[in-house]
């Protein structure tokens, strides 16, 4: 019995440290819909219902050697991207709740507009429209043209005589489907997701845009933080109410 | 050919069920049959009848995970019916893994390995119910469901329908153990998944019967039974199989030559038993 229980330690904490090990993997990307990664994680059964509702084979199921958690659904856009199927075919044969339908719909319907899959990143030192070369390659292919990318117009001052057409993507419209990635001319895409948690920062909530009436109203209801506790009131009130004993005794 | 059919008969409807099921899967995914769908985790019948391990589920649940009604349904499927009618079938009947550690066994026979290890088990039978706590106290720690993500039967199941990438190599490996290290290793002492079943099936219907009056105490079907533990009333006493460790394989049926050993509905074992 002793020995038991110590071979199921050992046994236990090394399986735990594997498992620890599998879990930490934040780059992975996910079908539309998908919970937040831990709780996704958990919840994943594994059944592969997902990719074989995929019409265009981009999910897989991760095998021993991708070095993903194994068995969960991803996706790798530079090989395949995510087609925004209008009818979401993955996400609605999900049994487990692991890919959430009500995430994708608005007004009833579904919506692969409003999936969150990541977000694409332009490194600007490898895209060589920064360079002034002229390519739109990631802005032609956007499913969400105009939105999530857009092209911003620059001088470029190296030759006096000829612009720059740099793609700027933005983080509310893009759903990290990864046909950018995918259709990006350079070697290694200069254009590529990122999982959201992985590619954004975060302000903070005490930072408030003032020019802006929808974040300024959250100064509305905002109030002081009163930091009086009832304990030093009463030690004060105590104390006068003690006499002058004590005060004369030196 | 009549004997051949005799002595194979539940072993070749076995194997005709256990690929029968993969080859639903793998067509599924490779050409969109839409017979059963996804894999042994978790799975659709015909379209409508979801169906879930409960073993995986239960994991997933005391991770932390809120599943979804469906997922319920399935495991509610598949629980009641190994818990009513199968037993431990699963293992021996749907499992890939079973022909797997079947092959190092008889090789094991062919080999006589089994003789010169005979004195040495080096684990008892009783550790896979310890692998099964362990799982669900890991399950709880970590908040993940912790047997899913390193068990070789779904490295299996899903690398056939999927992709196998790397996963021979746990297969590999349980079979070198079956063959070298432990008789019946995996299946018979490791593995989680069979524990569970042997707790969940202990009061299912089908079970094998033993008939003392016809035994001639050849000891075929203790060689051949994968749990032979399941069997301690062979020559001595006319008992159904009850352990719930037995998977209904019913190898010990087919090599019995003496009509010793059917299979046998539990109640009505009972009823003859109170009407003696």
């Amino acid at each position: 019995m002793a020995k038991g229980v110590g071979y199921a330690a050992v046994g236990g904490f090394l399986w735990s440290a594997y498992l620890d090990e599998t879990k930490a993997s934040p780059l992975i990307l996910r079908p539309p819909a998908a919970i937040k990664e831990d709780d996704f994680l958990k919840t994943c059964i594994k059944c592969g219902l997902c990719v074989e509702a995929c019409p265009y084979d981009t999910l897989k199921l991760a095998q021993p050697g991708d070095h993903q958690p194994l068995g969960t659904p991803f996706f790798t856009p530079r090989s395949t991207p995510c087609y925004m199927c209008e009818d979401i075919p993955c996400v609605p044969v999900c049994p487990s709740g692991a890919l959430d339908e009500s995430s994708v719909t608005t007004n009833g319907h579904l919506d692969i507009n409003t999936a969150d899959m990541g977000l694409a990143i332009v490194d600007e030192n490898s895209c060589i429209a920064f360079w002034g070369i002229q390519c739109d390659a990631c802005y032609r292919a956007c499913p969400i043209l105009d939105k999530a990318i857009t092209i911003e117009y620059d001088k470029n001052a190296r030759t006096g005589k000829h612009a720059f057409l740099k793609p700027v993507v933005h983080a509310d419209a893009c759903t990290g489907c990864g046909m950018c990635e995918h259709a990006c001319v350079t070697e290694k895409p200069a254009i590529f997701i990122l999982p959201r948690e992985v590619a954004m920062g975060k302000a903070g909530s005490h930072y408030i845009k003032g020019w802006d009436k929808k974040d300024e109203a959250r100064l509305k209801d905002a109030h002081a933080i009163h930091t009086t506790t009832k304990v030093s009131r009463q030690k004060a009130v105590d104390k006068l109410n003690g006499g002058l004993e004590g005060l004369l005794d030196e | 050919m009549s004997k051949i059919w005799n002595s194979y008969r539940y072993l070749i409807l076995r194997r005709f069920v256990q690929i029968g099921i993969l080859v639903l899967f793998f067509g599924a995914n490779a050409w969109g049959w839409k017979i059963l769908e996804g894999n042994l985790s978790s799975s659709l019948f015909l379209g409508t009848i979801p169906m879930s391990d409960p073993y995986a589920v239960l994991q997933m649940v005391i991770a932390g995970a809120v599943v979804a009604s469906d997922l319920l349904i399935g495991v509610a499927v598949v629980t009641l019916f190994y818990f009513l009618i199968g037993g431990r079938a699963f293992c021996s009947w749907v499992c890939p893994i079973n022909m797997v550690t079947d092959s190092a066994n008889y090789l094991r026979r062919v080999f006589d390995i089994d003789r010169a290890q005979l004195e040495r088990q080096p684990i008892k039978r009783s550790a896979r119910y310890w692998v099964l706590a362990i799982s669900l106290i890991v399950s709880a720690f970590m908040g993940i469901a912790a047997f899913e993500f390193i068990s070789p039967i779904s490295m299996l199941h899903r690398g056939i329908v999927f992709g196998m990438g790397f996963g021979w190599a746990a297969i590999g490996l349980i079979f070198l153990f079956d063959l070298f290290v432990l008789k019946n290793g995996w299946c018979g002492h490791i593995c989680p998944l069979g524990g569970f079943y042997s707790l969940l099936g202990k009061f299912s219907f089908i079970r094998v019967h033993h008939l003392e009056e016809n035994c001639t105490l050849c000891m075929k079907c203790k060689v051949v039974c994968p749990e032979k533990q399941v069997l301690h009333m062979i020559g001595k006493e006319s008992l159904p199989v009850l352990s719930g460790e037995c998977t209904n394989c019913a190898r010990c049926i087919e090599v019995c030559d003496d009509d010793a050993l059917e299979f046998s509905i539990r109640d009505l074992i009972q009823n003859k038993k109170t009407g003696e």
